[in-house]
């Protein structure tokens, strides 16, 4: 890093370097930006969020007294006259793990300074992000031409309903809010803004945003579709 | 790093100057914390008046007619959550934390002004929606401040057409202000401190704030999430929390929910919120005894670790508020436990503050006073708790005015009394001007005095077994003459109590021009706040020199130094030990570092 602090040239541990950091002044995090220390105390406190919505459904799975439906089944797309499960949702996860990587690429090519490839990368990962939430559209579409509804549900449980439409309606959020975002910033990219002021860390913020919302997807998917 | 505190491109900038940039839609954390402190010192005014109501029917059951069944629960519902969060949280965190944070780290202001200007606000909007539910059908919810599902969402009680909408909607926006203005207070504590500010050279009341703050960022969220679903089940009819019911022999379109899950998600935020209001208070109140006292504060260390072990062990005793809603025996007991081992590191804060008294030089200013009561009443209301936590001796105490007596001493007023010594001890610094102090006297005495007239008897109620929250005991056969007679009595003493609040009001005012005018330092301090080149801080806190801290904040007294106090900013002195701590390397006389080069790429990453 830029500064390089005098004790970290010597060689001591990880952890005699975070017990310096934190008993130094100033910073706790040594150069890193204000930006980024609160988006990742942001993201902490985003988990509890999405840790209490994800307890919350397994609790009222196991209260209901109605049957849970068969996710399998609930969540099967019939093309071509095969039933194939969970195809919709092997589709979606598999673009929102892609789109964590055109994003890990983007915040290299930031640190490189290619503006350019950033601003592209960044691009290309809003549009797989928004294309999650189109497919998203989709499922929410066809359940409700099912009958699914948040309270009530001609599969069984209506918890079912509810938890399905409530959680993955916030995560979708998320990603749309993460659309605008990288999309805003991909446009100061090209715009030179971050040029100007010397640093693209931005770009890296943005990411840690972005990769947070996969791994919450990824929870999800776990919890709510494979189970 | 270009928005390094140190970079400081700021010291030249004089800061807005119409009256609308400066005083209304402000960026700076000073004028932000005043209208927080305002806003919330306004609607607490509200549950002051709400609570006068609800002991004139409890002490002279129907002398004031309008207050029916109906309005006694929604006044006792809007008192509890407007105490606890609007005006509690709001004060220390968007109060105190604002004003303090900044000045006591040595930064210009928060880390990102416009996100702390929204935070307000917001905060100001949750406020107006709650209070507009005073003025819809139906009025203000009557489910109680923790509006346990079912009956918080269901026909019967009262508020349920629009009171229950209004409460959940407000509480999801005082969240989202809340977090808005909390990653900027722990951000601006970890990363923005002055040269030489090391976390361990803090005053406590930064730690506090600090402690406090990190679990309202990972307490609220619970909240969030269950208003969001319990205002789903009252709007569009999910029953996440709603088992089977039938209501007048109908059954309603519920069932299959959990209104347990809503008690653990409540009280998984709940219990943490007790302490978000309390460890603001310990630390204040750390430091306003350390400086009255003229002495260095006990085991500064031991306090720090202690703010943080209370913060950790508050988020697993959560369930010790619902030893009676039916638990599997295992777990009361490992709640228990959990609950009685939160005593130790709380005993120790309190140990220390009596050990910071024990031979001082001991000023009984007002802000002593208050701090005082604040150890007096938090040890009496620490032991009714350990009562409580204890499940066999819970259970027939659950439920009565011995509980309302608890949380009262412990959480209302202890922290009240913080809150009223900070006022008297920082109010020079916002204005200028001390506060009268023949008014803070009185109001000081008959607060002191008036609270344990109303909460000690409470105590022998909940013995007596008088069950809390209800509206009238007038009927209920074993109830005796005295605990009328009792009610009677705490209700004179709250009012007496109410009324001086309006003293302190009027004091608040009054002294704003004709209190004593007070130079920098009056009391002598030696935190960073106290240093400032004007009084009240003008925009950007310190002028053109950021300043350079040098010790911690309790060098009270030191043997050698011609005054009693020495400044974190005072450079060491020859008779003093030489500074241990590896700080950062930049010399500290050079004016900002001559232009930052752009980050390179980092390591490992090109
Ligand atoms: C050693 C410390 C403490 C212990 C062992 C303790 C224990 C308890 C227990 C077991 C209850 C539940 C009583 C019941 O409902 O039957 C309770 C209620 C309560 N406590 Fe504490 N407590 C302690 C400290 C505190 C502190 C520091 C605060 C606030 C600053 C606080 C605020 C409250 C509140 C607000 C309630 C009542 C909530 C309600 O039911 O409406 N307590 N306490
Ligand atoms: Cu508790």
């Amino acid at each position: 890093m830029a500064q390089k602090r005098a004790v970290s040239d010597q060689n001591i541990t990880i952890g005699q370097q975070l017990v310096e950091d934190w008993s130094s002044d100033r910073e706790a995090f040594k150069n890193v930006s204000w930006g980024k220390s609160m988006m990742w105390i942001f993201l902490l406190s985003d988990t509890f969020i999405f840790g209490t919505f994800l307890t919350g459904y397994m609790t009222v799975r196991m209260s209901t007294t109605v049957a849970w439906p068969n996710t399998s089944e609930v969540f099967a797309l019939t093309i071509g006259g095969v039933e194939l499960p969970l195809v919709l949702i092997a589709i979606m996860t598999f673009v929102l793990i892609s789109s964590s990587g055109t994003m890990a690429m983007a915040v290299n090519m930031g640190y490189q300074r290619q503006a350019k490839k950033a601003a592209i990368l960044m691009l290309i990962t809003a549009l797989l992000g928004a294309s999650f939430v189109g497919m998203q559209a989709f499922e929410w579409t066809k359940l409700i031409h099912e009958g699914v509804r948040p309270w009530e549900n001609p599969f069984g449980a209506p918890q079912f309903g509810a938890a399905f439409f409530m959680i993955t309606g916030f995560h979708g959020l998320h990603v749309s809010v993460g659309v605008i975002f990288l999309v805003v910033v991909a446009t100061k990219v090209l715009r030179g803004d971050y040029e100007k002021r010397g640093d693209y860390q931005i770009v890296e913020i943005t990411g840690l945003y972005w990769h947070f919302v996969d791994l919450v997807w990824v929870f999800i998917f776990a919890f709510f579709y494979l189970w | 790093m270009t928005e390094d505190n140190a970079t400081d491109t700021e010291a030249e900038d004089h800061g807005p100057t119409t009256f609308l940039t400066k005083y209304v839609w402000s960026q700076d954390h000073k004028v932000i914390a005043i209208q927080y402190g305002l806003t919330a010192i306004a609607i607490g005014l509200v549950a002051l008046v709400l609570s006068w109501l609800m002991r004139m029917q409890l002490g002279f059951p129907g002398a004031l007619e309008f207050v029916d069944q109906e309005a006694y629960y929604q006044y006792a519902t809007m008192h509890g959550m407007i105490m606890v969060i609007y005006l509690l949280t709001a004060i220390f965190l968007g109060g105190f934390g604002n004003y303090l944070i900044p000045l006591m780290v040595g930064a210009r202001d928060m880390v990102f002004p416009y996100l702390n200007m929204l935070s307000y606000w917001v905060y100001l909007i949750a406020v107006l929606v709650l209070v507009s539910s005073f003025f819809v059908p139906g009025g203000p919810t009557g489910a109680g401040w923790t509006l346990y599902p079912p009956q918080s969402i269901l026909e019967g009680t009262p508020g349920y057409d629009w009171g229950i909408i209004l409460m959940l909607t407000s509480l999801v926006i005082f969240i989202i202000a809340f977090t808005m203005g909390g990653l900027n207070y722990v951000t601006t504590i970890l990363q923005a401190r002055a040269r030489g500010m090391t976390l361990m050279r803090m005053p406590l009341t930064v730690w506090g704030i600090f402690v406090a703050t990190f679990m309202g960022l990972l307490a609220f969220p619970v909240l969030f999430v269950s208003g969001v679903m319990l205002l789903l089940d009252r709007v569009i009819g999910t029953s996440f929390f709603v088992p089977e019911i039938i209501s007048m022999g109908e059954p309603l379109a519920y069932g299959g929910g959990s209104p347990l899950l809503f008690q653990h998600l409540f009280w998984f935020f709940g219990h943490p919120e007790v302490y978000i209001v309390a460890l603001p208070a310990f630390g204040i109140v750390s430091d306003l005894l350390s400086i009255h006292a003229r002495k260095n504060i006990f085991g500064y260390r031991m306090m720090v670790w202690a703010l943080i072990g209370i913060g950790a062990l508050s988020f697993i005793v959560w369930a010790h508020h619902m030893y009676v809603s039916g638990m599997d025996p295992a777990f009361g007991f490992f709640f228990a436990v959990t609950t009685l081992i939160i005593a130790v590191p709380t005993a120790i804060k309190v140990y220390n503050w009596v050990l910071t008294l024990w031979r001082g030089d001991i000023h009984l200013t007002i802000p002593m006073l208050f701090s005082i009561s604040f150890v007096l009443t938090f040890v009496f209301g620490g032991l009714t708790g350990l009562f409580l936590g204890n499940v066999v001796v819970d259970v027939p105490l659950s439920d009565t005015y011995f509980v309302v007596a608890h949380f009262h001493m412990v959480m209302g007023v202890a922290p009240i009394m913080v809150v009223f010594g900070a006022i008297y001890h920082w109010y020079p610094k916002m204005t200028g001007r001390m506060l009268n102090g023949p008014m803070g006297q009185i109001h000081f005495w008959v607060t002191f005095l008036g609270t344990y007239a109303i909460y000690f008897p409470m105590h022998y109620l909940g013995f007596v077994g008088v069950p809390r929250r209800y509206y009238g005991y007038e009927d209920i056969e074993f109830i005796p003459q005295s605990v009328h007679d009792l009610n009677a009595a705490i209700t004179v003493a709250a009012l007496f109590v109410g009324v001086v609040q309006l003293l302190f009001l009027y004091n608040l005012v009054w002294s704003l021009k004709r209190g004593e005018l007070a130079g920098g330092n009056p009391w002598r301090a030696t935190s960073l706040e106290w240093q400032t080149p004007n009084t009240p801080p003008v925009h950007g806190n310190w002028g053109k020199n950021m300043p350079q801290v040098h010790r911690w904040a309790y060098d009270f007294s030191v043997p050698g130094a011609d005054k009693d106090f020495m400044p974190q900013n005072m450079p060491r002195q020859s008779f003093e030990a030489a500074d241990v701590h590896k700080l950062d390397p930049d010399p500290p006389t050079a004016g900002p570092p001559s232009d930052d080069p752009a980050l390179p790429p980092r390591e490992g990453e090109a």
